[in-house]
C-alpha cells in the first residue's frame, strides 16, 4: 500500500512538472510574442526587447522551461498586471473560494447521488428505479451554465431564497454557507446523476456477489448487508469518478462563479482573459491543474485503501 | 472468413433490427426524434431562417416573441430564431468534427501505445496523463485568446483534451485483444503487426469506442456553447447558442427571452444526444454500461 501510494504521488509530481513545462512551451509556441502580448498597444521595440530579456525569452527553450519550473517552485508566478501584486497573492485570495465551491459540490453530489443510487439498486426495476435512471441522465445532460442562470433567475432573483451574487466571505460562516447553496447545487447536480448511476450499477453487482449470498445464508439482516458491507464496496468507483470529475467540476465552477459573481479561480481567469492579464491566467491554470492532479492522486490512493484490487488494475 | 467480412443483406437486416430495438426503448425513441429534428433544422437553417442571422436592426432591439420574430430579437435587433437555427449548424459541426478527430487520433495513439514498440508505451501514456491534468474549460480560457478565439481554436482544444480519453481506452482494449489466441496465431503465421492491428484488432474494438464517442457529442456541444458564452469560442457575427445565452445573460434585466432562446435548443441538443447515446450503448453494447 505504501509503495503504491509513493508511486502514485511520484507520478502525480512528474505529471505536474510535465503539465507546467508543456503549458509554458505551448504559450511560447503561440503566434505573436509574449512581450507584445503583455505590453499590448504600448509595445515599442525598446520595451519589447527589455521585457524579452527580463523574462529570459532570448534563452534556449530548455533553459527557459527549467528557469520557469524553478521560479514556480519558489512560488514566483509573475506579477498580476492589474493589481501589480505577485500572482501568488491573487491566487491565494481566489483559490480557497473555488475549493470551497468544489468541496460543497462534491458533498451535494455524494449526499444526494449515493442514497438515490443505492435505493434504486435495492428496488431494481421499480418505478422509483426507472425515474431515478431518467432523472440521472437528464441532469447529466443539462450544461452547468444553464442550471446556474436559471437557478439564479428562479431561486435568487425570483423567489429570493438565496443571495444572487457574491460569496458572503466577510459576513460569517452562515452567510458563507447561504451564498454557497445554489452555486454548489449548480455545479454538483450533474454529478448526482453520474454518482447515482454508478452506485446503482456497482451495488447491483456487489449484491449478487458470493460473499453477500454467504452473509444472507448466515442470516445477517438485509439492512446490515446493504449498508454495512455492500455500500462500502459499491461506493469505491464513486471516489474515482469524483477524482476525475474534479476537472469537469472546475469547468462548471467557471460558469457558476461568473453567473453568481463569486470570487474564485474561474471568475479570476475570465477577468484576466478580458484584460489580457496573462500571468494571472497562466497562474490560474497551474493552480487548477495542481488541484486536479492532487484530487486524482488522492482518489486513487483512497480507492486502493477501500478496494486493494484497484492497485493491480490501476484505473 | 475474416473477422470483418459480412454478408450485405444480413448487415442491412441487422441494421434495421438494431434501429427497431433502439426505437423500442423510450429513451432511444426520444433521442432519435430530438436529434433528427436538430439535424434537419441545422441542415436547412438557410431555408428555415426568416432573416439573415447577422442582419442588424437596432430600432427593433430586444423585442419579445411576435409573429414577425418568433423568438424575439437581441440587443442589436437581430432575429433570434435565425441565430438559433444557424447556431445549431455551428454546434453540430464543432461536435462532429471534434469527435471524429479525437477518436481518430485517440485510436491511432492508443493502438501504437498498446501494440506498437514497447518503448513508446510509457511516453504516450505519460503524455495522455499530462494532457488530462488540465481542466478543459480553464485551459481553453487561458489558451483560447492566445491562439485567437474562433471555431478552429474551439475544435483544437476539444480534440487535444479528448484524445487521451480515447487513447487510454483504445490502449487497454488493444492490450486485451492482443492476448487473444487468434492474434497469436496470426503473428505465428508471420503477419505484420500493423496489418494485424488494422485488419483484425481494430474492427473488434471500434464498436464500443464509437458508442462512447456518440456519448461525447453532447459534451462537445455544451463545451462549444460554454466557450462561446465565455468569449473564447465562436465570434460574432457568427451565431452560437452560447453567444445567444451570453447576450441573454448580459441583458437579463431587460428580457428573459434571449436566455430562453439560447437555452432551449442547447438543452434539446444535449438531452437528445445523451438519450440517443445511452440507448445506443444499452442496445448495442450493454457491457459498457458498468464502466461509464
Amino acid at each position: 500500500m505504501l509503495v503504491y501510494s509513493l508511486k502514485r504521488i511520484g507520478l502525480g509530481i512528474l505529471v505536474l512538472i510535465l503539465a507546467i513545462s508543456s503549458l509554458y512551451m505551448l504559450i511560447q509556441a503561440a503566434p505573436g510574442d509574449p512581450a507584445s502580448a503583455m505590453l499590448g498597444p504600448r509595445a515599442t521595440p525598446a520595451l519589447k526587447a527589455a521585457i524579452t530579456e527580463k523574462l529570459g525569452l532570448d534563452q534556449p527553450m530548455p533553459v527557459q522551461v527549467f528557469n520557469y519550473l524553478i521560479s514556480v517552485l519558489q512560488g514566483d508566478l509573475g506579477t498580476d498586471l492589474k493589481s501589480k501584486q505577485p500572482v501568488l497573492n491573487t491566487l491565494k485570495i481566489h483559490l480557497p473560494r473555488t475549493l470551497e465551491l468544489l468541496g460543497a459540490s462534491v458533498l451535494v453530489a455524494a449526499l444526494i447521488g449515493i442514497p438515490l443510487g443505492s435505493i434504486a439498486a435495492v428496488r431494481r426495476n421499480s418505478l422509483f428505479d426507472r425515474a431515478i435512471g431518467l432523472l440521472s441522465v437528464s441532469v447529466i445532460a443539462v450544461p452547468a451554465v444553464i442550471i446556474a442562470i436559471f437557478g439564479m433567475l428562479i431561486f435568487a432573483a425570483g423567489l429570493g431564497w438565496v443571495p444572487a451574487i457574491g460569496a458572503g466571505e466577510d459576513e460569517g460562516l452562515l452567510s458563507l454557507l447561504h451564498h454557497l447553496i445554489l452555486p454548489a447545487i449548480a455545479v454538483g447536480i450533474g454529478w448526482v446523476g453520474y454518482i447515482a448511476r454508478l452506485v446503482r450499477a456497482s451495488m447491483i453487482e456487489v449484491l449478487s456477489a458470493n460473499y453477500v449470498r454467504n452473509a444472507r445464508a448466515f442470516g445477517l439482516p438485509e439492512r446490515r448487508i446493504i449498508y454495512r458491507y455492500a455500500l462500502r464496496i459499491a461506493v469505491a468507483p464513486t471516489i474515482t469518478v469524483i477524482g476525475i470529475g474534479v476537472g469537469v467540476m472546475m469547468g462548471s465552477a467557471v460558469f457558476v462563479e461568473i453567473v453568481f459573481a463569486r470570487p474564485g479561480i474561474g471568475k479570476l481567469m475570465y477577468e484576466a482573459v478580458l484584460l489580457r492579464n496573462y500571468p494571472v491566467s497562466l497562474g490560474a491554470v497551474l493552480a487548477a491543474s495542481g488541484v486536479l492532479i492532487v484530487a486524482t492522486t488522492i482518489s486513487d490512493i483512497l480507492n486502493a485503501l477501500i478496494d486493494p484490487r484497484f492497485m493491480e488494475s490501476g484505473e | 472468413m475474416s473477422v470483418t467480412e459480412t454478408n450485405p443483406p444480413a448487415e442491412r437486416g441487422a441494421f434495421l433490427d438494431g434501429f427497431l430495438r433502439l426505437m423500442s426503448d423510450p429513451m432511444g425513441a426520444i433521442g432519435v426524434v430530438l436529434v433528427t429534428l436538430l439535424v434537419l433544422s441545422a441542415v436547412f437553417a438557410g431555408v428555415l431562417s426568416p432573416y439573415d442571422p447577422a442582419a442588424i436592426d437596432v430600432p427593433s432591439k430586444l423585442q419579445a416573441p411576435s409573429w414577425e420574430h418568433w423568438l424575439g430579437t437581441d440587443q442589436l435587433g437581430r432575429d433570434v430564431l435565425s441565430r438559433a437555427l444557424y447556431g445549431g449548424q455551428i454546434a453540430l459541426s464543432v461536435a462532429l468534427i471534434s469527435t471524429a478527430l479525437a477518436v481518430g487520433f485517440g485510436v491511432i495513439l492508443g493502438m501504437i501505445a498498446g501494440f506498437g514498440p514497447k518503448w513508446l508505451d510509457n511516453p504516450i501514456v505519460l503524455a495522455f496523463d499530462t494532457v488530462r491534468a488540465y481542466p478543459v474549460i480553464i485551459l481553453a480560457l487561458a489558451v483560447g485568446p492566445i491562439f485567437g478565439a474562433g471555431l478552429n481554436t474551439v475544435i483544437g482544444i476539444l480534440v487535444v483534451t479528448s484524445v487521451p480519453y480515447y487513447g487510454r481506452i483504445v490502449r487497454t482494449s488493444v492490450i486485451a485483444a492482443s492476448k487473444a489466441d487468434y492474434v497469436e496465431a496470426l503473428m505465428a503465421m508471420g503477419m505484420s503487426r500493423a496489418r494485424i492491428l488494422a485488419r483484425h484488432i481494430l474492427p473488434n474494438i471500434i464498436g464500443p469506442i464509437l458508442i462512447l464517442a456518440s456519448m461525447d457529442i453532447p459534451v462537445f456541444i455544451a463545451a462549444e456553447a460554454g466557450l462561446s458564452f465565455l468569449g473564447v469560442g465562436v465570434k460574432p457575427p457568427q451565431s452560437s447558442w452560447g453567444l445567444i445565452l451570453d447576450d441573454g445573460y448580459k441583458f437579463i434585466r431587460q428580457t428573459y427571452w434571449l436566455v430562453i432562446a439560447g437555452s432551449v435548443p442547447l438543452i434539446t441538443a444535449t438531452l437528445g444526444f445523451t438519450f440517443l447515446g445511452e440507448a445506443l450503448r444499452d442496445t448495442f453494447d450493454p457491457k459498457l454500461r458498468r464502466g461509464v
